[in-house]
């Protein structure tokens, strides 16, 4: 990791997320809910349409964190509120989800990072800040 | 059915002990778009032990949890050590706060994710919100 100091911005980060990101994440993770693969049962809980699971969206924020780390395994802390959801229509374009950090501050813990995630151009993460270690 | 105060403080069964292997370490890597060195876990990957735990709280038939009245509310890791492949995991959770607003029942939750060695690697917290049955 390069040095980092206060006030840095971090390079944005932008992933696109389409229906079949979610079917794979499903698998990955256990969290086989039908919100966020079919629309029939998002649409009966009165959701837009299929959702991103919210540790699908952490883990993308996580994944920022990691390339600007440098290497893996340097998170310390890493928290968030789900505040809205990313709705994934089925086409083939997807949604794009944005992630950007700037350092707040340096102390002996780490970096500590806070975070911006959003989706056409509404945050969808409440509060998303994180630690890294020093490098 | 508001979801019994008595819960505060009680700590669940730890989770049967989960083996890190490194094909699913790839899969999660590979499903988030992590970068992966086949050897270290994507910082959300503990979510998988915690899910168990959760998913322990919210089937007890003794907590009164509709499971399909459960919203995720926030996320938090603290980290130890990343985990890595060859960890054997296990998730112990305690429920730390119960409040009620608005008719709906909010959860906090901590599960300590513990190694093969009994070393604490990751705490992950979660807030669980339990809609009441008036609610949409």
């Amino acid at each position: 990791m390069r040095d980092l100091e206060t006030g840095d911005a971090l390079p944005t980060q932008t992933y696109r997320v389409r229906r079949a990101d979610l079917v794979r994440y499903a698998g990955a993770s256990g969290d086989f809910n039908p919100i966020h693969w079919s629309d029939r049962v998002a649409a009966s809980v009165g959701l837009p349409g299929v959702i991103a699971h919210g540790m699908f969206t952490m883990a993308l924020a996580a994944r920022a964190l990691d390339t600007w780390a440098g290497a893996p395994g340097r998170v310390r802390e890493l928290s968030c509120k789900f505040t809205k959801p990313v709705v994934v229509p089925d086409d083939d374009e997807g949604v794009e989800v944005v992630v950007a950090g700037t350092v707040k501050n340096l102390t002996e813990d780490g970096v500590h990072i806070a975070l911006e995630v959003s989706s056409g151009g509404e945050k969808v993460l409440g509060m998303p800040k994180a630690v890294l270690a020093r490098g | 059915m508001a979801v019994d105060s008595g819960l505060v403080g009680r700590t669940f069964p730890p989770t049967d002990p989960y083996t890190v292997s490194h094909e699913k370490v790839l899969e999660f890597a590979r499903a988030t778009g992590a970068e992966c060195d086949g050897q270290t876990a994507p910082p959300t990957f503990p979510i998988v032990v915690a899910f168990a735990a959760m998913t322990a709280l919210m089937e007890d038939p003794d907590v009164g949890i509709a499971l399909h009245r459960v919203v995720h509310g926030d996320q938090r890791f603290t980290y130890v050590r990343p985990v890595r492949v060859g960890d054997r995991l296990s998730a112990a959770l305690t429920v730390d706060s119960l409040r009620q607003i608005g008719g709906a029942d909010i959860i906090g939750t901590r599960s300590e994710i513990t190694d093969q060695r009994g070393d604490l690697v990751c705490t992950a917290y979660a807030t669980l919100v339990h809609r009441g049955e008036d609610q949409p």
